[in-house]
């Protein structure tokens, strides 16, 4: 399995080390939900050195990337900014997402999951040899994710001036973007791995907790992000997941990876909607919903920290009552859908 | 490491039997399984007075990760359930051979208990 450089740390410090795409990787530290919960109340870190960078090379990086991505960076450009985007194919399928970042001049960087990595460094290499750009796969790099309410005044004199959301610094081949997945204030710290050791310890002196992937899985789903493999798919296209903010049509000249296609699956039968129970048991990713004149499957599904109550992601028709049914060991159990994000539904 | 204490008998499945002195059999899950699940939000008890089963599912146990099934270790009637899971089932996490215990059963056949593992045994298992 690959490790971190952070794997030494994980092991010594109680890390529960799981199998993450081929990675070795810690799902907790003893406790999900306390760790859940210090970066909802306070802050808490990640190590997500397991996910992909990219950085590209070359005077043609902002050409291609508005050829590959649905979002358009022409939005980010001389801005220092991040953005979220979906990657498609040419049928507008959705091979993964990712956060491109605006480095400064003409450079840009990609990170992108960890489990699509070889399918998404082939198919930037294809699709950049039409551009005057090279993709260089940075195997080593350290990211370090610092989230929660409390998160800015931990970064301390590493920030520079104040981030806004989506905002980055580059600071001695330090990048600090204000991104993160779990809905709270945070930031993402880049670095090679020397700095990243001594970041990461630096936080630990000033008393941030570890935080395992369990958690991590179970913030995004309070925020209502989608977890690529789980909530989408090759088989979804960013109108029936909650993701056609992404797809900027505003530049009519622009023409980009999987748009044709994209035009003619504007109306989805079935759409991407959250659910919550008032009943005990937890439903489960798979698990099938039913309703009068229609149905679905959800996609994620768990036991929320923050709200003590069963929530989740389910692909259902898009004409859908307000509640469904699912079996839970043989008992049936109401679900009521509801808007995706969690953090402001349900609060 | 996860905690097996000597004077308790043991599932492969890792569930836990301890012999009162009113001759009722305490069942719960062990140290090792609670380490497993993760954190655990929700416990579905058998009702009292059921007959069990050695080895056949009476409880459930679910985490945020995962639900799992519960196996009696001895076969008998359910005298007792631990109604402070209902509320408190993060106990099992805390206390998974005091305050967590699961239920109680009359045995049927005092001689199943000699059948399980000891402690010794249950090691080795959760450690492979």
């Amino acid at each position: 399995m690959k490790k971190t450089f952070l794997n030494k740390y994980h092991h010594e410090n109680g890390g529960h080390m799981v199998d993450f795409s081929g990675w070795e990787m810690p799902i907790n530290y003893g406790s999900q939900i306390s760790e859940h919960l210090s970066v909802r109340e306070n802050v808490g870190m990640f190590d997500v050195s397991h996910m992909a960078v990219f950085d590209l090379d070359g005077n043609e990086q902002l050409d291609f990337l508005k050829s590959l991505l649905p979002n358009d960076v022409s939005k980010i450009v001389d801005r220092k900014r991040a953005l979220y985007s979906p990657l498609l194919n040419h049928d507008g399928g959705i091979l993964d997402d990712l956060i491109v970042y605006h480095l400064g001049g003409l450079n840009f960087r990609i990170i992108s999951n960890c489990a699509t990595r070889d399918q998404n460094l082939n198919w930037f290499n294809e699709i950049s040899s039409g551009f005057d750009v090279a993709i260089d796969f940075k195997s080593d790099y350290s990211i370090i994710a610092i989230q929660g309410p409390s998160s800015q005044s931990a970064l301390g004199n590493l920030l520079k001036q104040e981030l806004q959301n989506f905002h980055l610094q580059m600071d001695n081949e330090i990048m600090i973007a204000r991104t993160g997945y779990t809905g709270e204030i945070g930031f993402e710290i880049v670095s090679n791995k020397t700095i990243g050791q001594e970041i990461w310890s630096e936080f630990i002196k000033l008393g941030v907790k570890p935080v395992g992937l369990a958690a991590r899985d179970t913030l995004r789903l309070e925020a209502g992000y989608n977890l690529y493999g789980l909530d989408m798919s090759i088989q979804n296209n960013p109108y029936d997941s909650n993701l056609s903010w992404t797809i900027d049509l505003s530049d009519d000249k622009r023409d980009f990876i999987g748009k044709k296609a994209l035009e003619r699956n504007k109306k989805s039968d079935e759409i991407l909607c959250g659910f919550y129970t008032e009943e005990r048991g937890v439903l489960r990713s798979g698990m099938e919903i039913s309703f009068k004149n229609g149905g679905g499957v959800i996609t994620s599904g768990t036991w929320s920290p923050t709200f003590k109550k069963n929530i989740g992601l389910c692909r259902i028709s898009a004409n859908h009552p307000e509640k469904g049914a699912a079996l839970l060991r043989d008992k049936e159990v109401n679900l009521y859908f509801c808007e995706t994000n969690f953090l402001k539904y349900l609060k | 490491m996860a905690q097996i204490p000597d004077n308790l008998k043991f599932l492969d499945s890792h569930e836990w039997a301890r012999q009162e002195d009113d001759g009722t059999i305490t069942v719960g899950i062990s140290d090792h399984a609670q380490e497993l699940l993760g954190d655990i939000v929700f416990v579905e008890l058998p009702d009292i007075g059921k007959n069990i089963e050695k080895k056949g599912d009476v409880a459930i146990v679910e985490s945020v990760k995962a639900a799992s099934d519960v196996y009696s270790p001895i076969s008998g009637e359910v005298t007792e359930v631990n109604q402070v899971l209902s509320d408190n089932p993060e106990i099992i996490n805390t206390s998974p051979y005091e305050e967590g215990w699961f239920f109680k059963i009359k045995p049927q056949d005092i001689n199943e208990l000699a059948e399980l593992l000891d402690s010794e045994a249950y090691k080795k298992i959760s450690e492979s």
